[in-house]
């Protein structure tokens, strides 16, 4: 436990400094964007209705869907479609709060400025935002506060960020994790409050020793934020760059460990980008911004290739090797031996007693169960050819995280859930896959895939290759639980699993 | 100095149609008069005023000043050339007393030291000693204080024309009478032309070199307040001036209980 949790304090600066720097960057364009906003409302008020509604409507979409939306808006992951979703996201508050101050401003007060002769602008700049500026600067406070919790959530699409923590901690019930990174978020949103109280404060009473003092302080959190001994803790510094990437579940951050680490005895410097999204990965690797992660051929076969019958294995695999090569320049690399096939489980004492060892079966019981499911399942076209293959309908369908969706249906929540074949906790909890004799669901192979211009490159290929075929099911099966059900941390699952492998 | 021609205003109104607010007015101002519009609420006094300093635009006429017509100058440097005081006063909160009375110099850029030695000319003048109320704040000030700092702004900038709408409405008695006497010296000794407006008659007699009376947008008589006040030209002025005439009237009795009525005249 003790190495767990050095090994996510390993982690911390740089994940804090890339906070830092999204949170403040996205809260400086945020504020520069709205001031102008600001003043456009307070000149014509026709236009402020629409502008604080639009702002509101940004508002109102959930910040994961919204971070999720700027990928396929700017075309790439990583730090820039974070920061886009972050500024439109911190423009709202500065934006009603500047308004609302602005508008508050004794009338007599405007009719005197206007009758001394102050040009529209001098009004605004003089009279109207300093008087509305307590209430602004509350906005911009709000907003600070907002942004950093927003920014945790930028993991998925691809910025590194405390929320590093929270989703991988989450997926591999690694609380100590979770708590890490919800704790350094609560830190630094209030220490950015604190900052820019400071600098109100100061602006207020003219304190020009006060107002230096916030300004540095806020200089050296950015300053200690971009250097590089910490800033770069997870670049690849002069060595020939390989980017890492892994989907958000146990199994797929210790893949990207074990290849971070052969890559790395190879003599390339490695960057990980953990906690993608499942189509943002897929993305990503064909517009070739991250290098290699491993997929799974029936996520690519309906997913990507769009098909709704599932062929044979070795099919699969030849259509779906071709298919990337022809439409994406991916290369597959090849099988990697072990397969996690998506499948419904429940638990064996249940399944027993209710006489269900099918889909089929289940499908004649299904009206009085409750389905439990990730996130994802429900929507995928597997989960759709299953239930219209066998003519499944449940009493009732649940979406949870899938590390809650085990114990939902240990203490009876739940009757079947979808599951991963390769999850060590289906051995440890007991529990039954049911088979699928009219093979509605594809082949899961795991398999290495590179981007197009990995493909060409000889010497990351040659360090890959050894992975295809050395980890069979017992393997990874085993990893995932060390990491799900010991405890131990993704390095150590990782170490172990490159020492099983055969030389 | 100042003249209005054929001046109109009209307010796009609601269903029942537009407002008239001003209907073709004609004054001349003369250098160094002060010229009191006095008037009920919604007579179009204020709205007259405002339209000397384009705060409001003429629907139709023209308004000269000095020879000019100031639809040709750029509005905000005529108000910078114009004094306007009005009852709101409007001083700028977050700015200190100093700050406040300097405002239009330093829009003008005049140099730093420059407006600091008018400010002080200026408190010097309404009567607060500048040491110990330049940095001052707003709220630190009487209401009289106010009016006053209010007054010295509009003047900072060697204005030559002031513009006046109920400046005194929001003082108490005492102050009022105070600040009418400064005003009245002040006129004479910077040699000021003046347009107030007021609904207080007695304001407007005791001020003015003349009186406009209005009602419903137009001019109903204009004359030195003597001639007013001895011949209304109609039921409605005299009966605009019958509760001062029967105030004074009382006064006098009080005065001098002895002293038969009826023969108190102006």
């Amino acid at each position: 436990m003790s190495a767990q949790l050095e090994s996510q304090l390993a982690q911390l600066p740089a994940y804090f400094a890339s906070h830092v720097l999204l949170t403040v960057g996205a809260l400086a364009a945020g504020v520069a964007l709205a001031l102008p906003l600001v003043g456009l409302a307070v000149r014509k008020p026709t236009l402020a209705g629409p502008l604080l509604g639009a702002a509101s409507v940004i508002q109102t979409i959930p910040g994961l869907a919204l971070l999720a939306l700027m990928v396929p808006l700017l075309g790439r992951i990583g730090v820039a479609p974070a920061l886009l979703a972050l500024i439109l996201y911190s423009v709202l508050p500065v934006l009603r709060n500047g308004v609302t101050g602005a508008l508050e401003v004794d009338p007599d007060v405007l009719e005197a400025a206007r009758g001394i002769g102050m040009t529209e602008s001098q009004l605004l700049l003089r009279v109207q935002l300093p008087l509305a500026a307590p209430v602004l600067v509350a906005g911009i406070r709000t907003a600070a506060i907002w942004t950093v919790g927003m920014a945790t959530l930028s993991t998925p699409v691809g910025a590194a960020s405390l929320g590093n923590f929270i989703f991988s901690g989450l997926q591999t019930q690694n609380s100590a994790a979770v708590l890490l990174g919800c704790v350094s978020a609560a830190v630094l949103a209030l220490a950015l409050d604190a900052l820019i109280r400071l600098a109100e404060v100061a602006t207020r009473r003219r304190d020009a020793r006060l107002a230096w003092t916030s300004g540095l302080l806020l200089a050296l959190l950015v300053a200690l934020a971009s250097w590089p001994p910490i800033a770069a803790a997870q670049r690849a510094g002069d060595r020939p760059r390989v980017v890492v990437g892994a989907k958000t579940f146990t199994e797929q951050y210790i893949l990207a460990e074990l290849l971070a680490m052969r890559l790395r005895a190879s003599g390339f410097g490695v960057e990980k980008r953990a906690s993608l999204g499942s189509t943002v990965i897929f993305d990503a690797l064909a517009a070739g911004e991250i290098d290699v992660y491993v997929d799974y051929s029936g996520t690519i076969w309906a997913n990507q290739m769009k098909r709704r019958n599932t062929p044979s294995p070795g099919l699969v695999m030849e259509a779906m090797t071709e298919w990337l090569a022809k439409t994406h320049g991916i290369l597959v690399l090849g099988r990697l031996g072990f397969e996690n096939a998506y499948g419904l489980a429940m638990r064996r004492d249940r399944a027993e007693r209710l006489g269900i060892a099918t889909l089929a079966d289940l499908a004649a019981r299904a009206p009085q169960l409750a389905v439990g499911a990730d996130y994802e399942f429900f929507a995928r076209p597997e989960w759709i050819a299953v239930r219209d293959r066998y003519g499944l309908a449940f009493r009732e369908q649940r979406s949870f995280d899938p590390t809650l969706m085990y114990a939902a249906l240990v203490e009876g929540h739940v009757d079947v859930i979808s599951a991963f074949s390769s999850d060590g906790r289906i051995v440890a909890f007991d529990l039954r896959v049911l088979e699928d004799p009219e093979q509605a669901l594809p082949p899961y192979d795991a398999v290495l895939l590179l981007s197009p211009q990995a493909a060409t490159r000889a010497e990351v290929v040659r360090a890959l290759r050894p992975l295809v075929g050395a980890l069979d099911d017992a393997r990874m099966r085993n990893a995932n639980k060390r990491v799900d059900l010991d405890a131990r941390s993704i390095a150590e699952a990782a170490a172990e699993l490159a020492r099983s492998l055969p030389r | 100095m100042i003249s209005l021609r054929s001046v109109s205003k009209v307010y796009a109104g609601d269903a029942t149609g537009n407002v008239l607010a001003v209907d073709s007015l004609s004054i001349e101002v003369e250098r160094g008069e002060t010229l009191v519009l006095l008037g009920a609420s919604g007579c179009g006094k204020t709205t007259t005023l405002k339209m000397i300093n384009r705060l409001v635009e003429p629907s139709a006429g023209e308004i000269h000043i000095n020879g000019r017509n100031i639809a040709d100058l750029d509005p905000v440097s005529l108000r910078r050339s114009i004094g306007y005081v009005f009852q709101g006063v409007g001083l700028f909160p977050h700015w200190s007393v100093a700050a406040n009375i300097g405002a239009i110099p330093a829009l003008l850029d005049w140099p730093r030291a420059r407006v600091a030695a008018r400010v002080d000319e200026l408190l010097e003048m309404i009567g607060l000693p500048p040491a110990e109320y330049r940095e001052r704040r707003p709220h630190e000030l009487s209401g009289g204080q106010q009016q006053r700092v209010g007054v010295a702004r509009a003047l900072a900038a060697e204005a030559k024309v002031l513009l006046m709408d109920e400046p005194f409405g929001a003082v108490d008695p005492i102050t009022r009478d105070g600040l009418q006497q400064e005003i009245d010296q002040m006129r004479r000794q910077l040699e000021l032309t003046i347009v107030m407006v007021t609904h207080d008659v007695t304001e407007a007699l005791l001020l003015a070199d003349r009186v406009g009376v209005m009602d419903a947008g137009q001019l109903l008589q204009i004359g030195p307040p003597a001639e007013i006040f001895a011949r209304p030209a109609s039921e409605l002025v005299a009966r605009l001036l019958e509760m001062p005439r029967r105030q004074t009237d009382r006064l006098h009795a009080l005065a001098h209980p002895d002293a038969p009525q009826e023969e108190t005249d102006l």
